[in-house]
Parts: C-alpha cells; sequence; structure tokens
C-alpha cells in the first residue's frame, strides 16, 4: 500500500539560514492506518516536523504529500492535541470538544441544525474516554488527566484521518499516563485512523507504535527505523517482557548516540 | 472561624474609613489648624450639607462628561484594540507609539482643546476620553496577542481562517482583560474630566472647587473633594463588579487579569 503520509527530503530553517536548521534531508514515510512514533533527542525539530504534516509551515526543499496530495495549506483531515490540552477555559468540555465542528466543513453548516446529534456524537466520544458526564464542567473543574483526555476528544470529534500528537502526555504523572496509552490505544484499534505520536517517552513509544524512527540531534533528520514486532492488542505488562526491555534499551542508545554526536559537533 | 475572618474583611473598609476621618478631626482640634486651613470633618460635612444643592448639581455635570468621555474611550478602545492585536506585527509596530502617546500628561492637552472647542462640557468630555482609552486599548490588543499558538494551530489545521480564530478564541479570550481595564478607565476618565474642568469650564465638581477656593470657602472646596471621592469609589465598584460578573470564568481559571497599566 502508498503511503498515508510522505516526507521526502524536508528541509527547513525558520529564517532561511543553515544556522537556524531545523529539519535537515528529513525523509519518513507513514502507511494508512499505521501507529508511527517518532523519537528524538529534544529540540530535534520533531514539533516542526508536526507543523510540516498539517501544513502550518513549509519546507524549504523536499515535498510533504498527505494522502497523496502536496500538502501546500492546512490540511483539514488532522487532529492535534499537545502537552498543554489548550482548552478554552471559558468554554465547558462539551463546548471544547465540539470547537472543531464549528470551522470543519461540512459540519461547519450542519452544527446548527442538527445540534443534538453532534451533541450526542461528543458525548459518546467523551464516554469512550471515561469522561461520561464530565461534558458539562469546565476544563478548570477537571484534573490534568481529564483534561487530556477531554484534548484527544476535541482531535478527534470530527474524524479525522490522520492524528497528530505531540508529546501529548508528557506533563502527567506516571500512572495517569499509562492510563491514557491505553485510552488511546483502544480508540485508535476502534477507529483505525493513522497516528503520528511524537514524543521523548521510549516506553510510550514502544507499547503504541507499528513502527518508531529516531531522529537525530538539530537539524533533524531520520537515523534508524524500527518496526514494533509485538502483537496486538498489547497490554501495559507486555512492557516488562524481555524483547520489550531490549527494544527501548536499543532506542535509547540510539538516541545516545544522536545526543553525543551533537555535542562533539 | 471563616465566618468571624470573613465579617472583619467586610467591616475592614468602613471601620478604616471612620478611623481616617476620627484621626483627621482630632488632629485638627489637637493642633488647633485654622479652617481656611485645614478644616476639620465635622465642618467639611456641615458644608457638604449645606451646599448640596450646588453639589449635586455640579456633580452630576462631571458625571456626565466622565461617562461621555469614557464611551467614546471604550467605543474607540475596543475598535483600536482589535486593530493592533490583530497580528503581532501592527502589535510591535504601534505598541511605542502608543506609549508615547500615553505619556503626555493630558493636562498639557486642555489648552488646545479650549483653543479648539472654546471653554465648556467638551473639553472635558474628550480630556476624559484622551486620558482613559489607553488602558482598555493595550488590554484588548494584549488579551488578543497572547493566544496560546497550540489553540492557533488546532484551528489553523482545521482551515479555519483568521477571523474565525479572532471569534472563537482571540475576543472570548480578551473579554477578561477588557473589562479589567474599564474599571481602571472609568478612574481615569474621571480625573480627566475633573482636570479639564478644574481649567477650562463652567460646571462640573472641578469648577465649583474653583470658584469656592477663589472665595475664600475652604470647608467647600474639601467637600468637593469628598463627592470626588465618593463618585470615584462607586464608579469603580461598579465597573469591578460588572467584570466578576462577566468573566467569572477567568478568576475560577487563574487566567491572568488585566495588565496594569
Amino acid at each position: 500500500m502508498s503511503a498515508f503520509v510522505d516526507v521526502d527530503d524536508v528541509s527547513l530553517s525558520y529564517d532561511g539560514t543553515a544556522a537556524t536548521l531545523a529539519l535537515d534531508g528529513c525523509s519518513f514515510s507513514v502507511r494508512r492506518g499505521e501507529f508511527a512514533a517518532v523519537v528524538g533527542p529534544s529540540g530535534c525539530g520533531k514539533s516542526t516536523l508536526m507543523k510540516l504534516i498539517t501544513g502550518l509551515a513549509r519546507p524549504q526543499r523536499g515535498r510533504v504529500r498527505v494522502d497523496g496530495r502536496l500538502v501546500d495549506s492546512p490540511v483539514k483531515i488532522a487532529g492535534m492535541a499537545f502537552q498543554n490540552p489548550t482548552l478554552l477555559p471559558w468554554r465547558r468540555t462539551l463546548d471544547n470538544v465540539l470547537l472543531p465542528l464549528e470551522i470543519v466543513e461540512p459540519h461547519r453548516r450542519r452544527l446548527r441544525r442538527e445540534r443534538a446529534a453532534y451533541v450526542e456524537r461528543a458525548e459518546r466520544l467523551l464516554a469512550s474516554v471515561g469522561l461520561a458526564g464530565f461534558g458539562q464542567r469546565y476544563p478548570w473543574q477537571l484534573s490534568g488527566g481529564m483534561q487530556q483526555r477531554a484534548s484527544l476528544c476535541r482531535a478527534l470529534i470530527h474524524e479525522p484521518a490522520l492524528l497528530l500528537l505531540d508529546e501529548p502526555f508528557a506533563a502527567l504523572d506516571a500512572f495517569t499516563r499509562e492510563e491514557l496509552w491505553c485510552v488511546l490505544r483502544d480508540l485508535w484499534q476502534a477507529r483505525g485512523f493513522t497516528v503520528v505520536l511524537v514524543t521523548h517517552d521510549l516506553r510510550e513509544a514502544a507499547f503504541l507504535a507499528d513502527r518508531i524512527y529516531v531522529m537525530s540531534a538539530r537539524p533533524g533528520r531520520i537515523l534508524a527505523t524500527r518496526e514494533v514486532p509485538f502483537a496486538r492488542p498489547r497490554e501495559l505488562e507486555d512492557c516488562y517482557a524481555p524483547a520489550f526491555v531490549e527494544l527501548v534499551h536499543e532506542l535509547r542508545g540510539l538516541i545516545g548516540e544522536a545526543r553525543r554526536a551533537e555535542r562533539a559537533a | 472561624m471563616s465566618g468571624r475572618g470573613s465579617r472583619a474583611v467586610l467591616l475592614a473598609p468602613w471601620l478604616v474609613t471612620a478611623g481616617f476621618f476620627l484621626l483627621w478631626e482630632a488632629a485638627c482640634r489637637a493642633l488647633a489648624l485654622p479652617i481656611y486651613f485645614l478644616p476639620p470633618p465635622s465642618v467639611v460635612f456641615e458644608a457638604a450639607w449645606q451646599f448640596r444643592g450646588a453639589l449635586w448639581r455640579n456633580g452630576l455635570v462631571t458625571l456626565w462628561t466622565t461617562l461621555a468621555g469614557f464611551g467614546l474611550a471604550v467605543g474607540f478602545g475596543i475598535l483600536l484594540g482589535l486593530f493592533v492585536g490583530w497580528s503581532r506585527a501592527i502589535y510591535a509596530g504601534l505598541y511605542p507609539v502608543m506609549i508615547g502617546f500615553n505619556s503626555i500628561p493630558k493636562v498639557a492637552v486642555v489648552p488646545v482643546l479650549v483653543l479648539w472647542f472654546g471653554i465648556g462640557e467638551v473639553p472635558a468630555i474628550l480630556t476624559a476620553f484622551l486620558i482613559s482609552f489607553f488602558p482598555i486599548v493595550v488590554n484588548v490588543a494584549t488579551g488578543l496577542a497572547t493566544t496560546e499558538p497550540e489553540v492557533e494551530d488546532v484551528l489553523r489545521a482545521l482551515g479555519a481562517r483568521k477571523l474565525d480564530i479572532m471569534l472563537k478564541v482571540g475576543i472570548p479570550r480578551s473579554l477578561p482583560y477588557f473589562f479589567g481595564s474599564l474599571k481602571v478607565a472609568i478612574t481615569l476618565a474621571f480625573v480627566g474630566a475633573v482636570v479639564s474642568e478644574t481649567v477650562a469650564a463652567n460646571a462640573g465638581l472641578g469648577h465649583l472647587m474653583l470658584t469656592a477656593q477663589a472665595n475664600f470657602q475652604v470647608p467647600l472646596v474639601f467637600a468637593g473633594l469628598l463627592a470626588l471621592a465618593v463618585l470615584g469609589i462607586v464608579m469603580y465598584a461598579l465597573f469591578a463588579l460588572l467584570e466578576r460578573r462577566m468573566t467569572g470564568w477567568a478568576f475560577r481559571s487563574g487566567q491572568a487579569g488585566a495588565v496594569a497599566v
């Protein structure tokens, strides 16, 4: 099957000079329905990669294609979630989840007329991440983990074909983070969208992804690709299996090399 | 425990105010200050009662010029604030110019206004306007310009236009800043109106005090000052209450309130 997300030899610098190159000759591709993770040392241009895929930034060299179409403007089929849940404090949680529908066609036109159906859809989605009955609360009445669940719902409410996650669980405590891994795993298995997850948590990448891309230090390139062979559905217990630990250890080594190379440079 | 604590908080402003007047009265008597230098509050209140008609009439004039200037400032401030906050480039370009404009003491502008519009209400209204629009502009613009880039990214990736982002995020986000700025602006408008009345008017509390001073009616001058203080407190309280009512979520969620100007 051809690539759903295809990043081909992309370079980007924010002010056009080599000194501020964020990505340099970066290539990778993600198949439709695949769960891809991008790991790398901090500041390696992972977030820039997200902006390129969504069409929020454009590369100076190379090409980005999503679903066979050259990305030259915002793609409109992506949902995004970040480390900071960025929910709007003046909207109730349900209305935060409905926000993308106020922007994306054809929902934008239909929202007012078919509001009841959309509200039901949002409530079902909230229930599926364990937030049943919390729709009428304001975000600041929810815990950090609950806000991040709501943020995932906001990213998925318009049923995007592509979900982009930029360190979405980095600010959570270890137990909440593992709970949310499972929430994301279940959503992905039920809905079959394509995911690009940017993270620096190697266990997170190994637990969730089908394939892991290791990025170099800035300017970012793909250093290595690892298929994750573990059968699905995966359980948290699997994180303690020898093969899992070995994969994480290997990734750790690759990132360590990238960081050493950066310091040497 | 908490009941007693909150009662103390409620009573504190009244006790402090009463204490202030008592201290004032005691100081005047102990030092035997002449009435034409510093009249004691008892004499000031007596004068306030005696001239209540004049205070009321002139107070209404000051209130009207203040509110008219303030109203202009709100309208103009919102428009300019939206414009300035629309993009970071406009914000960066206009901010220094506005700081420069705001640095001019507005009392220096009053003679110019008198030259253009003559003595009367118009210079007072315009001074109130000029002095009070600045905090509104700055706060509306700051609320817009400090929108989290991630929220903008989420919406832009969905194909949102600039106007969508303004309506869904920027404007609601700047409301606490706007309402916060109103209570600053109303007191400034009041100062502007009175300053202008003191220089060039034929009615208003500022004018009343100037006339009283010329006639050596010192207790009436102080009664005018008291009336100003009362009006100022009432207007501030009204707008602080409005702020709480309109944007309670900002207090609860801890979003930074108005920028002090």
